[in-house]
Order: structure tokens, then sequence, then C-alpha cells
């Protein structure tokens, strides 16, 4: 480990991978250090991405454990709802094989000149004049100091960086999806489409996914407010009994536990010599939770914007404040300040309303599979919900 | 003070992400908590998705 680099990376998730190749690819030099022994592990990660990943990398077959061609929602009353693409046999979207994923995408950044470290972990800033000039860094049983010109923190959900550059991140404890997902085999499921089961019984303000993984495999695991999280009432609590009566022969082989939070993004995403990216960001989805593609967007862009403010001289937050302008605009921020509003609304409805909305039609042809185009075909069925929630027009347009 | 049940404890990070004090910190497999810091304030007992943390006062 060098003690001196243009750009160092805390995290080996995809968000700090992107960065890596992007600084890389710049021509700079960079390392990415990873606290873990291993890239990739453990998941803690439903596996979900859309099929618009492949417009932020080229998607290898080998890190995909299933192609997705569809959904079904699952309404409190058991009434589902289909939701299939306008042309059959479209792929929809795929749930990926993170352990594989993410070891390729550290490669890449690797290949492209990134050093990587991993069992190596920031344990404080180096702070000069209120601006980040490096990391403390535990490795091998050494404690050492390396400075950068920017650090880009991809520390995840547990992030703890920002936070010693003196940036609050802490998720509001009802916006947290407390999560628990096992890896389920020998179980009857439909190995091209998701499911997803909603409800206060089932999961109060979350969902149970059933992701699949391939034949007869799948990652099943719930999300909660941790608002409605409490003593026998936990995530897990609620994944034992709706395993024992959906699953009851499956078999468990792997428990993940899990964060994900549903909170607006940080307020800043950067500071003096420093650029905060994916989950660490706050950049999940607040209704699917989903996190990957954000990670990946803003990790490539902030490995770009850090190479160009590098080479102009100039690291400070009003130059890497581009950063945070460009992806608050691009179309995964303007998402992510919409699906908050829409969030708002939704975890309030009642089941019976719930059962109504799925009741009202029982399969949709999809011409967009996101949420934005799902509430706009709900609204067409149900015209009370703008009637009722009179924000939700505007949020539609 | 604050528990870890070191047994029950998955070390997700989730509890870290909620701690308004930065007390809690995600050691690669294991979770630390710094006594200096925490003020027993219990979010992150509640918001385990194992049931790993628990408060207990001092007698």
């Amino acid at each position: 480990m060098q003690n001196k680099y243009d750009v160092l990376i805390i995290g080996g998730g995809p968000g700090g991978a992107m960065a890596g190749k992007a600084v890389a690819d710049a021509g700079l030099s960079c390392c990415i250090i990873e606290k873990r022994p291993a890239i990739g592990a453990p998941v803690r990660c439903a596996e979900g991405v859309g099929s618009e990943i492949s417009d932020y990398i080229d998607l290898d077959p080998k890190w995909v454990s299933s192609t997705i061609e569809g959904a079904l929602l699952v309404a409190p009353d058991g009434q589902t709802l289909e939701l299939n693409p306008k042309m059959a046999g479209n792929e929809v979207g795929y749930v990926l094989d993170r352990k594989i994923f993410d070891r390729e995408l550290v490669w890449n950044a690797a290949n492209a000149g990134c050093d990587v470290f991993v069992k190596s972990r920031a344990s404080s800033a180096i702070m000069k004049d209120g601006k980040v000039c490096g990391a403390v860094i535990e490795t091998g049983g050494k404690t050492v100091e390396v400075y950068a010109d920017v650090v880009i923190a991809a520390d995840g959900v547990e992030s703890k960086f920002a936070r010693w550059c003196g940036i609050d991140t802490t998720v509001p404890f009802a916006e947290l999806e407390t999560c628990v997902q096992y890896l389920m085999t020998d179980i009857d499921i439909d190995s091209g489409q998701n499911a997803f089961y909603l409800g206060r019984e089932v999961a109060p303000e979350g969902y149970i996914w059933i992701f699949s993984k391939g034949n007869r495999t799948a990652n099943v695991g719930i999300g909660i407010s941790g608002k409605m999280c409490k003593e026998g009432k936990r995530p897990k609590d609620y994944l034992d009994a709706f395993v024992a009566k959906h699953f009851p022969q499956g078999k468990i082989i792997e428990l993940m536990p899990g964060g994900v939070s549903v909170c607006k993004p940080l307020a800043c995403t950067v500071a003096d010599g420093l650029i905060i990216v994916g989950d660490a960001a706050r950049l999940s989805d607040p209704i699917t939770g989903g996190g990957i593609i954000n990670a990946i967007y803003t990790g490539k862009l902030a490995g770009e914007v850090a190479a160009e403010c590098i080479a102009s001289g100039d690291c400070s937050k009003k130059a890497l404040m581009k950063y945070d302008t460009i992806w608050r605009s691009s179309k995964m921020g303007k998402s992510l300040a919409r699906n908050y509003q829409v969030k708002e609304i939704f975890i309030k409805l009642e089941d019976e309303k719930l059962n109504s909305i799925v009741k009202s039609v029982s399969t949709l042809d999809m011409e967009t599979f996101d949420t934005k185009h799902l509430l706009i075909k709900l609204v067409k069925y149900n015209p009370w919900l703008l009637k009722e929630i009179v924000t939700l027009k505007h949020l539609l347009e | 003070m604050l528990i870890i049940k070191r047994e029950v404890c998955g070390y997700c990070g989730a509890c870290v992400s909620v701690c308004p004090e930065g007390a809690l910190e995600l050691v690669d497999a294991y979770l630390t908590v710094d006594p200096e810091t925490c003020l027993d304030c219990g979010i992150c007992s509640k918001i385990c998705p194992l049931g790993a943390l628990e408060v207990k006062n001092a007698e």
C-alpha cells in the first residue's frame, strides 16, 4: 500500500469498484480498501436489478442467477396482480449472483490499474483545516496513514467514514428497513418471476420478496420499518411465519440480515476532498430498497468527477459539487425524490385499500417496468387514488 | 449499558446506520460499541433484525 494515492476508495462493493475503475481509466493512481476478507461476501442483498442495468455496464451472463420476465404482487388478502412485459418473453430484470458480480467489478478496477487491499479497514479520517486528506487504515495488524487528494466513501449502509469527516449520516430509525433473507432451496417457485407480498400482517411498512435464484431456489426475504420492529415482531419472526406457511419443506442454506435506508439522500454528498456514493450516501430506492444500480452510477460518476477535479488542481467541496449536482438532476436523482414522496403515501395505506387496488386488475402489461409506470397504470384502474391523495397526481407527471 | 449478543448478531451493520452517536462500528465480522460514546438510547436494539442487542441498566 502506498502512503499517497490520487484517490482512496473506502469499500469494495459495486460503488467503490466502479469508482476505482473510472479513476484508473483516467490514468490516476487509486486504491480500494475493503474491510472484509472477501469481496462480495456476505451478500446482504436480495440481488434483484431492473434490465436498465445494461445502460450502465455490460452485463456478463455469469453474473446472473436468473433472468426475470415478470413480477407478481400479492395483496394482504392473497389476491394477486401479475405484471408482464408488453412483449411476452422480454426480460425485465435479473437476479444477480453478487458473490461473482462484486468480485468481477473489483477485478475490472484492478485490471485497469487500481490497487486493492482486503481485510483492510479505515479507522478514522485524516483531516487538515477541515479538508479530508486521507484515512488511517488498519491492515494486517499494522496502522498506516494513507493520503489522497480525494477520498470516496463507498462504505455502504454501515458507513462511518463520512461521519468521521463531520457529516451526520444517521438514518432515522423509522426510515431504516430492517431485513432478513434466507437463500432457500427445494422450493416450488416460478423461476422467471419475482414475487412481492404486501400487508401489515405479512410485513408492516415493507414487503416480503421471493427473488428467483434459478431452479427451485430463491432469495426469500423481508424488510419492515424500524418503527414496526419489536421483540417477538422482528423481521426474522415474520419471515419464519411466512416460510412455515409457504415453504415448510424448503431448506435454508444461507441467512442474511441487513439494513436498507429508505430515507432521503444525504443533504450534500460531497465535502472538501470527499465524495460519498451509493448506500453510504443513502441512495437506495425508498420504495423498492434497490441500491445496486444507484451505487454503480454514482460510483462511476464520483470517479470521473474526482479525476477531473484532480486534473484541474481543485478538490474543494465547491469543485466536487459537480458530482452532487449531476446525480441529483439525473433520472436516478429525480426518481429517488419522487419515490420518497410516493413511499410516504403508500406506507400509510390500509390493507383494505391495498386489497382493493390489487382487486381492480389481475394482470398488467408494462411498457416500462418501474414503479412510476406501475403507479400510472394502477391509478387508471383506481381513480379514487388521485382523489384521496392529492399530491399523487403531481408526483406522476 | 449495551450488550451485544455475539452468537445472535449477524454482523449486518443495520444498527450502525441508525446510531445517532456513531458509537457502533462493524469491524469485519464483529460489532463493537464504544461505551464512552453510547448513550444507551436503545434505538439499535429496537431495529436489530435478529434481536442481538440489549440495553441493560446498571444496577
